[in-house]
Order: structure tokens, then sequence, then C-alpha cells
């Protein structure tokens, strides 16, 4: 079942690359948005399925290189239950949203199809070369994305730099996995395995150096700060498409291999540098919100952002190790927070970027300073556009809200200061946020010089339907978090219990 | 004393059909000279259903005075060998057909394969000598084949760098005999820890050397980007593949079964080599437009790589599978970049690959599965023999190596995504005469060993337990 989820994506595209013919390109879209919409179904009746206590289920584990210890092995539990539905909803947003587009669009349709199956794979992996095995999958994907339908030379710059800086990461969390690879006895790459048997428990520097490479590359991923510097250019260089797919999706791998591998199969060393993450988690924070409030492009902006929001998730699960041995309750509450905001940035930060690209189409610019009054030439898209803001910034009722005062709540009990500190990376968000909208949205009427003869339209269907169902799904998960919470807290409960061995 | 030949039908299939086809060839009409490169495929798939027989029969046994053994690493080399060289003759059809010297170019190709085969089992110096001298002096005469300056120049290149350094091996392989009164690896591997120190710690390297001028390894290395460029491409194919995996298989086989218990701390001196040559080798790559020069020094780095195995030879149990499972990942996906090279002949250059994704999908795709394999992303068969070699090297107890060999692979997709990119800019694409396809075969080639090396990560699990086994002294 859930390799039928996860290869589904890939075999409609193979089959898409292989007919012969040419069809309308209408057509490859809506194969496109039909499989999406299946493989949210099929996600759908997984989750309706799904025993919240059980831990990890839909397990299937097939014998693959059996001589290098990596098998064929996969399973869902709550901690991953709701990133492989983000990722379904996600791409059929995006499916929807791209419904007009007109360029390449065969191998574009196949390119998105190839990365939901290696954003899914690498959700529901439980052998850790797996788990690699679509890492690297993603990045070659979205090279290709940036690359091809990026914003012209701009853009295959920016893709290298972020090929580049992501495969580096991707290579030193290899090396990472190797090295717990041959502290396991037997040899193994099995994750389940991994973490029953603790094989780095008592190494003392040897697992300090397995954790500094495996935190490396999925702080690069995450993106944490001082690694962050591939994601502006990629983000603003890239298809609205393919930034939502990114941020929304891509992004998540970094900070879902924190709950996943290095937390349970490092408890001794996670513990032990829970502070240094925590600090790393508050200087994202901070430091993402202050460079994105400098910004004078909206899409930057809301790139620079992500650091912030990123920066949350890694002050929860730092808080979580830090802690470890006092409030049991406070830590998996911070564990929870922390994938309820990956949950919930996916949604929010997926539909802003969409309305991005809708900014973009219009007038060949994200330049603030280019657009004033906007909400009286369209006040469909500034309206969408204020909600996604204010529900980015952490207003109460949207998912946001719920996530970030888990994870502020669950950190304080021993993180005080820290915590502090980073609370205030709302505040600067609120006023970036306000400050773009304030500009954009309200005042005198104006537009960039490309658009006086054709007048700014408001949000067609597709755009409205694809951006509107993200944050009213925010809006859901703002107002009634309990379904998804019921799934999330016994996972983090295991997980916290795992770290504090 | 064994002396079953029925234990060398790889190695004399490969012989006699060269022998029968120079004679055929003396006869037969131009056109009909294809004859012998059909005769040659046969003596390919003879041997590879002999090696399969040994290996599923588990005949292993050393012949001639254990002067060669038939092995797990001979087996699984002699499969990766003769499929290469399978590889290379489809891919050389269009290049030689009706040339009138094309029967010479099958022999040779027959021979120095043979000789590739008899470096695999070598576990005698002296037939190690005879061995390196079988694949070597065919190569030269195959990469002078066109007969044009650049060819000519390469080819001197590559005779002077091997008779210069293959007497240097057996200056070496004289000096190991008086060290330890004795060729055989057995029996060297008892006499040497009793001999002076200096002496085989000079006679190792001076034997090292002829072995590196065959793989193309650092310092032994300067032949290679000229004659990769200088030969034609199926040549070049050639000679950047097959010597390599004889070569190595050779240099593993040496230090594992006569210096494993020498004071010569060779692995150091193995682990530097490797370190030099995967770091000269992608510096070099760097900023090559050339296509051929690029590949060239992409085989040099390769081999650092596949040189960290040799470097924990009798470190840990995983350098010997993770070698022979390297080189035949290597060898597929190698061949599959040079068989798209082959089907262009005249796009030379990265900036005739531009918009190649459009006019040629099968050829891009091809070559997007062969340049991403050997940078080692997932799921190719080089990435998993990556991922074995880095595994054997930081059990070896060579972290450094293995974080080194990340940096350098980390380095190396800059210059192969330089190759890739031009294959997708929609702007501007390269004049269509640039991507013009001469004929099916060398295409079908590329498509076989993309298929091959894409394969080969997928179902590794089948084809990594064919490295398991000792090697026989």
């Amino acid at each position: 079942m859930l390799s039928d989820v996860t290869f589904l994506p890939l075999l409609v595209s193979v089959a898409l690359m292989l007919l012969p013919g040419r069809f309308p390109e209408r057509a490859y879209l809506w194969v496109w948005i039909t499989t999406a919409a299946v493989d949210l179904a099929l996600v759908i009746a997984l989750w309706a399925g799904f025993d919240s206590q059980g831990g990890v289920q839909y397990e299937q584990r097939v014998r693959w290189i059996p001589g290098a210890g990596v098998s064929y092995h996969v399973g869902v539990d709550g901690l991953s239950l709701p990133l492989l539905a983000l990722t379904c909803v996600l791409f059929l947003a995006v499916a929807v949203y791209s419904l007009r587009e007109s360029s390449r669009v065969r191998p574009y349709v196949c390119l998105f199809l190839f990365l939901q199956t290696a954003s899914l794979g690498l959700f529901v992996a439980l052998d850790l070369i797996l788990f690699f095995v679509f890492f690297d999958l993603s990045i070659v994907g979205m090279f290709f994305v940036i690359a091809g339908w990026g914003h012209g030379e701009r853009a295959r710059a920016a893709a290298l730099k972020f090929f580049l800086y992501t495969f580096i990461g991707s290579l030193a969390l290899l090396l990472g996995f190797i090295g717990l690879y041959l502290a396991a006895d037997p040899h193994t790459f099995d994750i389940v395995d991994l973490t029953r048997t603790n094989p780095l428990a008592g190494h003392g520097v040897y697992a300090s150096l397995v954790l500094l490479a495996i935190g490396v590359g999925l702080a690069v991923k995450t993106p944490a700060v001082p690694f962050h510097t591939w994601l502006p250019p990629a983000h603003t260089e890239a298809p609205a498409a393919g930034s939502a797919i990114l941020a929304a999706v891509l992004l998540k791998m970094g900070t879902y291999g924190f709950v996943r591998i290095a937390m349970p199969l490092l408890p001794g060393s996670w513990r032990h540098y829970g502070l240094a993450i925590v600090i790393v988690g508050v200087v994202s924070v901070v430091y993402g919100a202050l460079v994105a409030l400098a910004q004078t492009d909206f899409k930057r902006m809301i790139a620079y952002t992500s650091v912030n929001h990123m920066g949350y998730i890694i002050l929860a699960v730092g808080a979580a190790g830090a802690l470890a041995g006092t409030d049991a309750q406070a830590r998996s509450l911070a564990v929870t927070g922390a994938v309820t905001q990956m949950v919930s940035h996916g949604l929010i930060t997926g539909a802003l970027f969409l309305l991005a690209g809708v900014l973009y189409d219009r007038g060949q610019t994200y330049e603030i300073d280019a657009y004033s009054g906007l909400a009286a030439h369209a006040p469909r898209f500034a309206a969408a556009t204020g909600v996604a803001a204010f529900a980015s910034l952490g207003i109460p009722g949207f998912s946001g809200f719920i996530a970030e005062f888990q994870i502020f709540t669950g950190s304080l009990a021993s993180q005080a200061v820290a915590t502090g500190i980073a609370v205030t990376g709302i505040l600067i968000t609120a006023a970036l946020f306000l400050r773009a909208l304030r500009a954009m949205l309200l005042g005198a009427p104006r537009l960039p010089q490309s658009v006086h003869t054709t007048g700014f339209g408001d949000l067609k269907g597709r755009e409205a339907v694809s951006s509107i169902a993200l944050l009213a799904l925010a809006l859901v998960i703002g107002i009634a978090p309990r379904w998804l919470l019921d799934v999330i807290e016994p996972a983090s409960r295991t997980v916290t219990g795992l770290v504090a061995r | 004393m064994n002396e079953n030949l029925a234990a060398l039908i790889p190695e004399l299939a490969l012989l006699g059909a060269a022998v029968i086809g120079l004679l055929a060839g003396s006869w037969l009409p131009r056109r009909r000279q294809w004859v012998v490169a059909v005769l040659a495929t046969a003596a390919c798939t003879a041997g590879l259903v002999a090696t399969s027989i040994t290996m599923a029969t588990g005949r292993e046994q050393t012949v001639f005075s254990n002067a060669f053994a038939v092995d797990t690493a001979t087996n699984a080399g002699r499969l990766t060998v003769l499929g290469a060289l399978l590889l290379v003759i489809t891919m050389s059809v269009e290049t030689v057909r009706g040339h009138k010297r094309e029967t010479e170019y099958w022999v040779l190709l027959l021979l120095a394969g043979a000789g590739t085969l008899a470096l695999l089992g070598a576990n005698d110096l002296l037939m190690l000598f005879a061995a390196y001298l079988l694949a070597s002096i065919p190569a030269y005469a195959l990469v002078a084949f066109a007969k044009d300056d650049s060819g000519t120049e390469a080819a001197l290149k590559y005779y002077l760098m091997g008779a210069l350094l293959g007497t240097t091996m057996l200056a070496g392989i004289a000096l190991f005999y008086g060290a330890g009164q004795s060729t055989l690896y057995r029996e060297l591997r008892h006499a040497l820890p009793e001999a002076p120190y200096g002496l085989v710690a000079v006679a190792l390297v001076a034997v090292l050397a002829g072995l590196l001028f065959k793989a193309g390894a650092v310092p032994a290395h300067f032949w290679v980007p000229d004659v990769t460029d200088g030969a034609p491409a199926p040549v070049a194919a050639y000679v950047t593949t097959l010597p390599k995996i004889g070569a190595l298989i050779a240099g593993y086989r040496l230090l594992h079964q006569a210096l494993p218990d020498s004071d010569v701390n060779w692995p150091l001196l193995l682990a530097v080599l490797a370190a030099v040559t995967m770091t000269l080798g992608n510096l070099a790559a760097f900023f090559q437009t050339s296509v051929k020069r690029l590949l060239a020094y992409s085989t040099i780095s390769q081999v650092g790589y596949l040189l960290m195995a040799l470097a924990v030879a009798t470190r840990t149990d995983l350098a010997q599978q993770s070698l022979l499972f390297y080189l035949a990942a290597y060898a597929a996906t190698n061949l599959g970049a040079f068989a798209v090279v082959t089907a262009l002949p005249t796009a030379r250059h990265l900036d005739d690959y531009r918009c190649l994704a459009r006019r040629h999908p099968g050829l891009a795709a091809v070559l997007v599965v062969c340049l991403l394999g050997l940078v080692g992303t997932p799921p190719t068969g080089v990435f998993l023999g990556k991922l074995e070699i880095f595994s054997a090297a930081v059990d070896g107890g060579y972290t450094w190596l293995a974080v080194l060999a990340v940096a350098n692979t980390v380095a190396s997709l800059f210059y192969y995504l330089r190759w890739l990119a031009p294959l997708f800019t929609s702007t501007e694409p390269a004049p269509a005469p640039a991507q013009a396809v001469p004929g099916r075969w060398a295409a079908a080639t590329a498509y076989t060993a993309g298929i091959l090396a894409l394969g080969l990560g997928i179902a590794g699990g089948a084809v990594l337990p064919l490295g398991y086994g000792d090697l026989l002294p």
C-alpha cells in the first residue's frame, strides 16, 4: 500500500515519457492532477486506517542489497503520516495551479511527478540508504525544475548553487550514515534496528562526529543559519510551483531527518549537544527574521521567513534534547509542536509562494515598491495574500499559532532565555509582513510599467482554488487541531522517550 | 601440478578468436570483415558462459604451479572485462565498418582483452609481467589506429610511458626475487617479512609503477588525456576502462596475497596515491571544454576512489567486494558516457551538446544517468560502489580518506554539471550537424550501458555477493 502511494507518480511519469505521439498539453496536466488526486485519496485512506497508538504501521520490508546491509524498508508513524499527507496536498495544489503552464509541458509534468515520488519515498523510508536515495533524487529533480523553468540565465546559476550546497550536505549525511552502519553489529542501515540497538551509546568522540556529519547534512537542507545561503537565490529564481514545493516539502526533509534519524539514533550526543542545537535554532529564528525585514523583493522576503520558521523547529528539537531527564511532557510538547510547524509552514508558505507567482505573472517583478494599492485592482488576491501573511506570522486561528504555541511552551521549561529571544522573531515577522502588506495592497493604486495596458487581473479560478485550499486547511488545523495532534503526540512521546535513553 | 586448461577457457577463447580472426581476415573481402566482429562477440559470450559455469559449480582452483588463480576476484573481473569488451565491440561497429584494417582492429581488441584477463588472475610476478605486456602492446597499436597526427602522437606517448614503466616494473620484479627468492605470491608472503625493508619497499614501488600506468593513476597518468583525446572514441573508451579493471585487481591481489605481513607501510602509500589521484583528476577536469578530455580526467579521479579499496585491502573484509562491485559499475557507467560520445562523433565540445535533450532524448537520458552516476548519485551502480568503498575506507581506519573522497565527489559535480546543463538549454541550440548520429549500434550500446549503470544500483543486492569469497594463494 505504501509503495503504491510512493511509486504511483513515478509510474505515471514513466508512462507519460514513454507514450509515443503528442497529446494536447492540457491532457498531460489533467493526467497530473488526476494522479495527484488519486495519491491524496490513497493517503487519506491510509490515515483512516491508521491507529495513532500503534507505532510504525503499513510496514513493508524486502531484501534489497543484503550484502551492504540495505533493505527496502518502508512504514509510517505519527511523525511521517502528516508529512505524507502534506506532500500529497501540496503536489495536488501545485498541479491545479500549473493548469495554464505552456512551456514544455510534458517534461514539466514528468519532473513534478518524479519529485512527488522522491518526497513521498523519503518520508516513508525506514532505511538510511533508502532515505538517502530519495534525498538525493529530490535534489536532482529540483535542480532541473529551477534550471529548466526558472527565470533565465540567473536561474541556472541559482540551480547550480542549490545543487552544490545541498549535495555537499547530502554527502556529509552519507558519511554520518556510514558511521552508524559501521558501529552497528551486525552492520545495517535499518533505522528501526539502529533505533533499537543504539549502537553509538558511549562512543564519545566517534558519536559526536557522526552527529556532526548528520547534523550538518540536515541543517543545509533545512536550512539553518549559517547554511542557508543557497535558499534565497533558489527560491527567487525558481518558478512559482517549484518554490512552493521547495519550501513546503523539500525543506521538511531536513527537519524530518532530525526527528526521524538524528534524535532516536544518536540520543546520547543529541542530549549532550542539545544546547548548541538550541542556539543554532535561535540564531536562525532571529537572523532569518531580521534579514527578511531588510528585503525589498517580496519572494526573497518569504524565502527568508522560511529560515525563521525552520528555526523554531530546530529550537524545539534542540530543547527536547537539552531538557532530557526533566519534564517529559514539555519535551513531548516541543516535538509535537515541531512536527505541527512542519505541516503548518508547508501549507502557509506554499500558499504564499503561489500567490507570489500570481504577482510575478501579472507584473513581471517581485519588487515590493513597484506595487501599491493592489487591493483596489484585485480584491481577491489582496484578501488571500493578507490572510496568508497573517497566518504566516502566527495569528491565532491558523495552524502556525498552534505549532508555535506548542514549541514555545515546550521549550520554555528549560531554555527560558533562548525561547525568550526566539519569541522576538514573531514580532519581527509581524512587522515585515505588515509593512509589505501596507506597501503593496493599500494606498494609492500604482502598478509597474509593464502592466499599464492590461491592468492587474484578479485571482483566476485555478490560482484561487490552489492557494485558498491550502489556507483553508491551515485554518482547519488552527481551529480544530485535535485530529492532527492525536496522530503526532504518541509518536513524539516515543521520540522523546528514545532521546532520554 | 594442476594443468587444467579448462580453467582458462575465457582467456583461450579470446586468444583463439584472435588467431582465427587474423587468418580469416586475410582472405575475407573488405565488406565481409564484420565476420571477425561476430567471432569476437562469440568468443566474449563463450567466456562469459564459461565463467558463469565456473562460478555456479564452484570450480575455483590455481593452475600451472599456482601461477594463475581462478577465484572470486578473477571470476568477477572476467565478467566485468568480458561484458565491457562486448560493449566496446558494439560501440565500435560504425567507427570501423568497411575500414581497410577492420580485421586488425577486432584482433587487437581481442588480444588486449586477453591480456587484461591474464592480469586478473596473475598469482606470480612473471605472470603479472607477461600479462602486462599482452595487455599493453595491442593497446598502443589501437590508439594509433586512425593514423592521424593526434592519434600517432598519443600512441607514441602511450608507448614510451608504457615501455619506461614496464621496464621499471621488471626491475621491481627482479628486486622482489632478490628479496624473497621467488616470484610466486604464496612464497613471497612468507619470505618478505624477513627481507630487508628498503629492498621490499623499492621493489613494491617499482612494480606498482607499472600497475599505476595501466590504471591511469597519478603519477603515471600523463598519457590518459592525450590518448583519450587522440584515439578514436571507442578506443578511448577501451583504454580508460578495461586496463583499469585488470590493473586494479592485479594490484589488489599482489598487496593482499604477497605483502600482508610485510613491514612496508603500503596502506599509507596507496592511501596517499588515492588521495592525490582523485584530487588531481578532479581539479584538472574543472575547466575542460573538450568532452573527451573531460572524461579522461574524470576517469583519473575515478581511479583515485578505486585505489581506496587497495589501501585497505588487508584491513577490512569490505575492501574486496567494494572494489569488484565498483569496477563493474564504473565500467558500465564510463562506457555509457563514451558510447554517447561515439554516437555523436561531430560533437567534440561541451557547447555542441546544447539542446541535445530535445533532439535525442534517449542519448541525453543516458548521459544524465551516466554522468550523475559517475558523481555517485543514487540509485546508480557507482553510488552503491562508492557507498561500499567509503565504508571500507572508514572501516579500515582511513576516515580522512573517505572525507577527502566526499569532498572530491562534491567538486566533481561541478564539471559533470557543466556538461549536463547545456543538454537542457532551450535558447540557442547547437547546429544540427554537430549532433548527427551515425548509426544504431553506438546508440544501442549507450542505452544498454545506461540501463546497466542504473540496474547495477537497483539490483545491487544480486550482484554484490559475487564479490564474496577468499582469494586463492
